[in-house]
């Protein structure tokens, strides 16, 4: 367990948007490391070490772009790791920052990082290389064309329709209007979704994420730290990752110990989460919920291995409108989640983010009431890395 | 000549009204116009992949139109695309075995959409359990018409069999066969 009990004292996070004409990608991180220790209030002396949350560079167009930034971040003599495991990497980013505090290595850590997906102008073109040679990358596989086909599998199991998974859409841009930062906002109808041009069945345009540019950065200290700097700050009272394979056929049929389309990487994950956070039953819990979904197809298969209802539930629970922020089993995405904002490098981190606000009382517009225990996830590669972490409003002892 | 001394006396002013202003202002150095410039550029990369023994070993098999699939006798398990060991019991895999001709859709995507340096649309990509397997092969389903999306993917169902065609001259390539579905 954790030597030191760990905490968020500070976030920060630019708008996320398509472009921004108006700063290059070091000016947009250290937007993000300057809102994060203004919000702390603290300086860039204060930080003992620096955590860098950057994944594939392909999309700004700088190999390895953390070496740019170190100066703009403060990091200069100071220990400096980048971390990336793709979509998942803001949430492994804020684990590794997390072990940093939790192993009484340091006191105090910036965890901070920026993208701009849409530098290029396709990006699916960049994900079909994460492939290997030899195999896969032959078949037009990229984020959008395997989760199409994790999600037609799903339906297969359970019977969603294209329908119900738009609507989780609808709600994400309806609660993504109280998100001062969010990139996609509005209120948009199911046929608005359905009549979206077709991309890889069953997703057309609307059930898909933006391509989104900004920064985002957090302040992790120890309990004595955070005592002194911040009247209610976010502990991190579980962390937890599981990963998988490349090869998504190895997750389908009889043989395999796990299936691709019910993103049960989370079922461990979360286990090993809840353990060290004390939750027993999620469902009474946990207050908030942070999914890392940057597709309609993914809320339901994760509230499923998330434990927040059964399998093939989840469904029905959202006809039902059980994961609206007001009256639901629990509050999901009242930020209007990934589907809204896909800032790939620091997507991760912004689920943390908003889950740690949530805690601190410092959501804005998007606050949920009584916010005691939050959860934020993440996933990457070939539906590959698993990130689960929880966020209480007192540790573990 | 008057009015090119008028111009610059209008420069004048406005650089000390610049000037005046920059003294109020805490952040001189982005107290400046909006500027839209992009700079252009592009990364071409060559390769040249080496595939080691044991997909060598399949791709040579490719040729003669079988594909091979790695055994592990330990845990039973074959894998596709093969691999040296096996992640369930940790054991080097220990038998070369020639999957069926014919296997089972486990999911299955229709691309109506057009990604750079990406196949033209429509297509159609599946995972398929080969028969006697234990994990899929990702490969494009060929010979459907895609024109209507909802109706050529009710034919694509997990569940659904399919044959592997190979192409006329194979030449040790993953792109050498593809799938067809098989007709009830």
């Amino acid at each position: 367990m954790a030597k030191q009990p760990v905490a968020v004292v500070g976030t920060g996070q630019t708008r996320f948007r398509s472009h921004h004409a108006d700063k290059n990608y070091v000016e947009l991180a250290q937007d993000a490391a300057k809102l994060a220790l203004d919000d702390a209030g603290m300086v860039p002396d204060e930080i003992d070490a620096i955590v860098f949350s950057m994944s594939p560079t392909h999309f700004m167009g700088v190999n390895d772009v953390e070496r740019w930034s170190i100066e703009h971040v403060w990091g200069v003599n100071k220990p400096f790791m980048r971390v990336h495991t793709g979509g998942a990497t803001g949430g492994s980013a804020i684990q590794a920052g997390y072990f940093h505090v939790a192993s009484g290595m340091y006191d105090t850590v910036l965890v901070v990082g920026a993208d701009r997906v849409a530098e290029t102008p396709d990006s699916q073109h960049v994900l079909n290389l994460i492939w290997d040679r030899f195999y896969e990358h032959d078949f037009a596989l990229n984020t959008v064309t395997m989760t199409a086909l994790a999600a037609q599998r799903y339906m297969h199991k359970y019977g969603t329709t294209e329908e119900q998974f738009a609507k989780v859409v609808v709600r994400g841009r309806k609660n993504a209007l109280k998100n001062e930062t969010a990139h996609l906002k509005g209120s948009i109808t199911v046929d608005d979704v359905m009549n979206s041009p077709r991309v890889s069945y069953p997703f057309k345009r609307f059930d898909i994420c933006p391509r989104s540019s900004g920064g985002a950065a957090v302040v992790l200290t120890n309990k004595d730290v955070a005592k002194e700097k911040c009247s209610r700050p976010a502990f991190m009272t579980g962390v937890s990752s599981i990963t998988h394979s490349v090869f998504m056929g190895d997750r389908q049929g009889y043989w395999a110990d796990t299936d691709f389309a019910d993103q049960d990487g989370y079922d461990r994950a979360a286990q090993e989460c809840y353990r060290q956070a004390g939750i027993i039953d999620p469902v009474r819990e946990v207050d908030v919920l942070e999914l890392y979904d940057p597709f309609s197809t993914f809320q339901f298969p994760a509230l499923e291995s998330l434990g927040f209802c059964g399998r093939g539930e989840a469904t029905a629970i959202n006809e039902d409108n059980g994961w609206e922020i007001d009256g639901g089993i629990v509050a999901v995405n009242p930020s209007g989640g990934t589907l809204c904002t896909n800032p790939i490098g620091v997507t991760g981190l912004v689920r943390a983010i908003d889950a740690a606000k949530q805690i601190m009382g410092r959501a804005g517009d998007m606050q949920v009431k009584n916010a005691k225990k939050a959860i934020a996830t993440a996933i990457g590669g070939s539906t590959q890395f698993f990130t689960v972490s929880a966020f209480s409003d007192d540790y573990v002892s | 000549m008057s009015k090119a001394k008028s111009k610059s006396k209008a420069k004048t002013n406005a650089k000390a009204k610049s000037k005046a202003k920059s003294k109020t202002k805490v952040n001189k150095l982005q107290d400046v116009p909006f500027n839209n410039m992009v700079i252009p550029g592009e990364w071409h990369v060559r390769y040249n992949y080496s595939v080691g023994k044991v997909a060598g070993h399949f791709f040579e098999g490719l040729k003669e139109r079988k594909i091979l699939a790695a055994k592990c006798s330990k845990s039973g398990i074959a894998y596709l695309p093969p691999r040296a060991y096996c992640e369930r019991s940790f054991e080097a895999c220990d038998a070369w075995v020639e999957a069926g001709h014919e296997g089972t859709i486990e999911s299955a995507t229709i691309v109506t959409a057009q990604f750079e340096g990406l196949p033209k649309p429509p297509y159609a990509i599946a995972y398929v359990r080969l028969d006697g397997v234990s994990t899929a092969m990702a490969n494009f389903i060929e010979g459907e018409n895609l024109s209507d999306v909802t109706k050529a993917m009710a034919k694509m169902q997990p569940g659904a069999r399919v044959k592997v065609q190979f192409n006329a001259k194979p030449e040790g390539r993953i792109t050498d066969f593809h799938y067809r579905l098989l007709k009830k």
